[in-house]
């Protein structure tokens, strides 16, 4: 701790810190634009000037940077100083010389930092009355919007992309009063996090491409606090929404999950809430071939519940993309013993692995912030920058760190950005990574390998047997790998706190135990490492602590006949198993009940569609990945601006159809009962109550606000509907109101925050306002609550090794390989992620190919038991021989570890599937192909499809 | 992608898609700056240097070539090309005049002498002339500050210039 002086007051602060840190901590305003609280000081900009004094007795003082100057002890500083406001002053107008002052016509305008800046400052008279320089702008995809008219030339975007995020196409060029910030030549962003850009540029140089479309000021949408959807890490959003349309997400700022930054699937791909086509009402059909008709709420329940209760027996199909409450009700409906989790039994087997292995591998699960603060990391079988991308930037982060650490070896603080960086050139802690083809991350990782699923683990295994010789022994050993095993195995000794990653991606059992024999041999050796274990989806966490049967097995029932009803919650089987496989169990089904926000392929198959709520019109709980219960909150009510809407929360709907199973009265219920009794009867989920506030919270007797308290338009928005205004909606379930009335301030702690806004702090750094240091925690503490913990007590090894791989003749392992974009079944409905996402192809190696005299793009026909599909060959430089690779979200008929053959297919283009159509080819025109030279394949029975 | 992959298919591919080519000397002299250096980007300036003086700039597809070279992105390597004044993107005269517009040259009237080129020339600063014989550009300066105003075409350096000998001068540079 140190004491610093500022104005005359004397203030405690950490004098590892910088004088702008300590003072933005304090709560202290002194305006800024190139230092950011993740990417620290450069001294670019000059416009943090304070006066700094030499003791108590010093009157003259001196100009200092106050990002660039300790905070050490006894330092005597002030903000106030006349010569310091006139410099800062006239710095805010030398930056602004050439900005184009277009603020109303400027997307970032009511959410600027330039702008809160030079209020700050002052400067309200511009005096240049020459010629502005300006710049022709790039096309960036997408995403992001370009207007380098605007620039101030901080250098935020280049540091943030290039040296953060590990970017290698946005850059800096020219020179003195001539730069400009883009990429090379017109193109798209090739960073996943590039969305990042529009809350790191202080003004309008990059902003929402996907918001610009239908544009609202900050001050104009409703906010509440959310939870991403879009994949398991659980980064916070803020999602706004106007006129009934989700129109951007913004960073929410936690201080253990994702800080100041979210990736691109994420944060751009909320556009299925918006869908036209999305069912707004219950719909019903007698049979399948029939016209839907819609239905009023009383008549859909009714209807469901004749239905329901003239059934044998009814199966419930839960979803991992649905919240806790939602599934709970849903096995509440049906009963424990009749509910599915709708997991794929393999992907369930392996949710059950890592379940228990954040119990049992003695190596707790870290948090994101916390994942940054390890020095050695070891990835098995997973491409984090698909699979979870905000994690993955945490691990880049943690390999950086070395860097930090030879500094502070030097007595350079970490804060020191740019010496920090210059010193420690491409000095990284070591990272390694066994995946079967290139990953995200490979470019700062020490050693990366090419393996098959099998292999990855036999790799993993022999790692754990270095560390611990307890562990078993992996049979059959090579030379090289055991090398290989010997120098990881020796890093993660050596290291402070080593981090294990592994994951579902894969579906392979091996791979998550060899994970686990790995941590279980660190933590038997005492080290002070980590273990975090991806999950596909936003809910699996949850729905594997939950528990229920397969979804294989609810279709076995079905198709048994040993139920003949089922209801089904946010969940496309369509997505997760071969479409034979669902149309067989659904076509014997007599009630078909589906509750979801989407118009998908299982919702044309209901005899009752019920139209559930996104997370933007409903509220829930989702567990992620480290094991944090955290609850999403409903942003607007959809029926506000469609008063046709019969649009909620399927736990909703799923009460009101019980209800009327059991001839009762449609009692009221709320989220906070619903998630209470969700709690009583889990007990591993008993926990969440405490994931959020209630909705009797009040703050200074206040609910709390999702509308800023400029909103505008109120009495206006729905005048196209009726001049009489109605009753604002009322919100039962939580303490935040539909409305601009409630509490919205910064000085009484809370966790849930719906925007960050604070007198003066209109940009989305106002958080450091409601943090305890910038960058820190949230003062009321972080939202959620974590529900996996390390339980005492030895563990056992898991001794079953996997042989190794081993190729066969004219058969080919597929290799499903998770995709940021386009694998993940809901953003995929959105229309800027399915542009951003890789065209669809069969990915083989170069070696096989060769072998095979196929070349890059020609059409291959790819055949399992369980389907068969033509797509362009991508080739690949480092997929091993005899595994073909299937992205993610095309094609549910394939899953990793199956077999299949290889045809020549018809030209390219006649069978282009779109990840939803699932179109099959007709069938080969060449017999099946042999990867090697003498094989032909005995399978050869060509265009058989099977059941 | 890992060192070797990368380096293989850096190495297949030392051309961009637009058709330029390295020449097989230039990409031969960039591969052995490199390997002087701990980081290949070191060699950027270098390679840069190495491409200009073969066209007499650097070409567009250049950029990405030269990338692909070093394994690191075009858009570092165009931050490099565009910082410094004396890399060309875009295409100059058979020669470069570079008039030295700083302080002891401005003093020995250095403004007389740009009046003279400018004059003499038909173009003004950044301009080529319509033969492509020269192209006209200040320089801060040329370290020939006891002999301004200074100048230089080509690789040749002149000072003091005397107004009446710039035609004879520039006679020179065919």
């Amino acid at each position: 701790m140190a004491t610093i002086h500022v104005d005359g007051r004397a203030y405690e602060v950490d004098g590892a810190d910088n004088l702008l840190q300590a003072c933005l901590s304090l709560g202290l305003d002194v305006p800024y634009f190139c230092w950011h609280p993740a990417m620290g000081s450069v001294g670019a900009c000059r416009q943090c000037a304070v006066k700094q004094y030499k003791d108590a007795d010093d009157t003259q003082g001196k100009l200092v940077m106050s990002c660039m100057t300790p905070a050490s002890d006894d330092s005597w500083i002030a903000i106030e100083d006349e010569e310091a406001r006139e410099f800062r002053a006239s710095v805010v107008e030398w930056l602004m010389v050439n900005h184009p002052h277009d603020c109303p016509v400027c997307e970032e305008g009511g959410h600027c930092h330039l702008q809160d800046m030079t209020v700050m400052t002052g400067h309200d008279r511009r005096r240049y009355r020459f010629r502005k320089r300006t710049h022709r702008n790039q096309y960036l995809g997408p995403f992001v919007a370009h207007e380098m008219n605007r620039c101030i030339t901080c250098y935020r975007c280049v540091r943030f992309y290039n040296d953060y995020a590990g970017g290698e196409d946005l850059g800096a060029f020219g020179a003195n009063d001539n730069v400009y910030f883009g990429r090379h030549q017109d193109g798209v962003l090739e960073s996943e996090f590039s969305g990042n850009l529009t809350e790191v540029c202080p003004t309008g140089v990059f902003t929402d491409q996907t918001h610009s479309d239908r544009y609202t000021r900050k001050w104009d949408l409703q906010f509440a606090p959310s939870i991403c959807h879009q994949c398991a890490v659980g980064c916070n959003t803020s999602p706004g929404e106007r006129y009934g349309d989700i129109r951007r997400i913004e960073n929410r700022y936690h201080g253990e999950v994702n800080r100041h930054f979210l990736c691109d699937r994420g944060r751009f791909g909320h556009g299925y809430v918006n869908r036209d086509d999305r069912p707004r009402c219950p719909e019903w059909r007698s049979q399948a071939s029939d016209e839907s008709m819609t239905l009023e709420i009383d008549a859909a329940l009714d209807r469901g519940a004749d239905v329901l209760r003239s059934a044998r027996r009814v199966i419930g199909i839960g979803s991992p993309r649905a919240s806790l409450e939602s599934n709970h009700q849903l096995r509440e409906l049906v009963g424990a013993a009749n509910f599915s989790t709708g997991i794929v039994a393999r992907e369930q087997a392996c949710l059950e692995r890592m379940a228990r292995l954040s119990r049992e591998s003695g190596l707790p699960t870290p948090t994101l912030r916390d994942v940054e603060e390890h020095d050695a990391i070891l990835v098995l079988g997973e491409d984090l920058i698909q699979s979870a991308a905000r994690l993955g930037l945490s691990v880049r982060q943690a390999v950086l760190g070395r860097r930090e650490e030879l500094a502070e070896a030097r007595g350079i603080p970490a804060w020191n950005a740019e010496a920090v960086k210059t010193l420690g050139q491409d000095n990284y802690h070591p990272l390694f990574v066994a995946y079967p083809t290139a990953t995200g991350l490979d470019g700062i990782a020490e050693a990366s390998w090419a393996l098959a699923p099998d292999d990855i683990a036999r790799l993993g295994f022999a790692i754990a047997h270095v560390i611990d010789a307890a562990a078993p022994a992996v049979a059959d050993l090579d030379e090289a790998t055991r090398l290989e095993a010997e120098r990881i195995a020796s890093a993660l000794l050596a290291a402070r706190r080593p981090l294990v990653i592994s994951g579902g991606s894969l579906g392979s059992e091996a791979v998550i135990e060899a994970a686990g024999n790995i941590a279980r041999a660190l933590s038997r050796r005492a080290r002070d490492g980590g273990l975090i274990l991806v999950r596909n989806e936003a809910n699996s966490t949850g729905l594997e602590l939950l528990g229920g049967q397969p979804l294989e097995w609810a279709l076995d029932e079905l198709n048994t006949q040993m139920a003949d009803a089922v209801v089904i919650l946010e969940n496309d089987l369509y997505h997760r198993l071969p479409r034979e496989r669902v149309d067989s169990a659904l076509d014997l089904a007599e009630v078909v009940v589906v509750l979801d926000h989407q118009r998908t392929a299982t919702w044309n198959r209901a005899h009752l569609g019920l139209p559930a709520a996104s997370f933007a019109e409903g509220d829930g709980t989702l567990v992620s990945l480290e094991g944090r219960a955290q609850r999403f909150f409903q942003v607007f009510d959809p029926r506000y601006i469609r008063p046709e809407s019969r649009i909620h929360e399927s736990w909703r709907w799923l009460h009101a159809v019980r209800a009327g199973m059991l001839r009762e009265d449609v009692s009221d219920i709320t989220l906070d009962a619903v998630t209470l009794d969700c709690a009583r009867r889990t007990p591993a989920l008993a926990g969440i109550v405490e994931a959020a506030p209630g909705s009797d919270y009040r703050v200074e007797g206040l609910k709390l606000a999702r509308e800023p308290h400029r909103y505008s338009g109120r009495t206006a928005m729905r005048s196209h509907l009726n001049v009489d205004e109605p009753r604002t909606p009322q919100d039962p379930d939580t303490p935040f109101t539909f409305s601009m009335e409630g509490y919205n301030g910064f000085e009484r702690p809370r966790k849930d925050v719906a925007f960050a806004w604070a007198p003066g702090w209109n940009s989305p750094q106002a958080w450091n306002k409601f943090t305890d240091e910038v960058g820190g925690h949230l003062r009321a503490g972080d939202p959620g609550v974590r529900l996996l913990h390390p339980l005492p007590g030895g563990y056992d090894y898991v001794r079953e090794i996997p042989s190794s791989f081993a190729r066969r003749d004219g058969q080919w392992q597929v290799v499903v390989l998770p995709r940021l974009f386009g694998g993940e079944e809901t953003s995929s409905r959105s229309a800027p992620i399915s542009e951003r996402a890789a065209p669809a192809a069969l990915i083989l190696s170069a070696d096989d190919a060769q072998r095979l005299d196929v070349v890059d793009g020609a059409t291959l026909v790819l055949e399992t038991d369980t389907g068969r599909v033509a797509l362009p060959l991508r080739l690949d430089a480092a997929l091993p021989a005899g595994i073909v690779g299937v992205p993610a979200g095309l094609d549910a008929a394939f899953s990793s570890g199956d077999w299949g053959s290889l045809f020549i297919g018809p030209e390219a283009g006649l069978d282009a599937m779109g990840p939803e159509t699932g179109a099959h080819s007709k069938g080969p025109e060449t017999g099946p192909l042999a990867n090697d030279d003498s094989g032909r394949d005995e399978r050869a029975d060509g265009g058989e499809e099977r059941p | 992608m890992n060192d070797t992959v990368r380096a293989q298919v850096h190495s297949a591919i030392a051309s961009d898609g637009d058709g330029f080519t390295l020449h097989a000397d230039d990409l031969h002299a960039i591969e052995h700056e490199r390997d002087h250096y701990e980081q290949p980007q070191a060699a950027c300036i270098e390679a840069l240097k190495i491409v200009q003086r073969r066209h007499g700039w650097v070409p567009d597809g250049a950029i990405p070539a030269i990338a692909n070279v070093l394994g690191i992105g075009a858009a570092s390597v165009e931050g490099v090309a565009t910082f410094y004044s004396l890399i060309f993107r875009q295409p100059v005269g058979r020669h470069v005049i570079l008039v030295c517009d700083s302080s002891s040259c401005f003093l020995t009237d250095y403004e007389q002498l740009r009046d003279a080129l400018t004059e003499h020339l038909g173009i003004g600063f950044g301009e080529t002339t319509p033969d492509g014989r020269f192209t006209l550009l200040p320089v801060c300066c040329l370290g020939a500050c006891d002999r301004g105003p200074a100048m230089m075409i080509g690789d040749d350096t002149y000072g003091p210039v005397m107004i009446d000998d710039v035609a004879s001068l520039l006679e020179g540079y065919p």
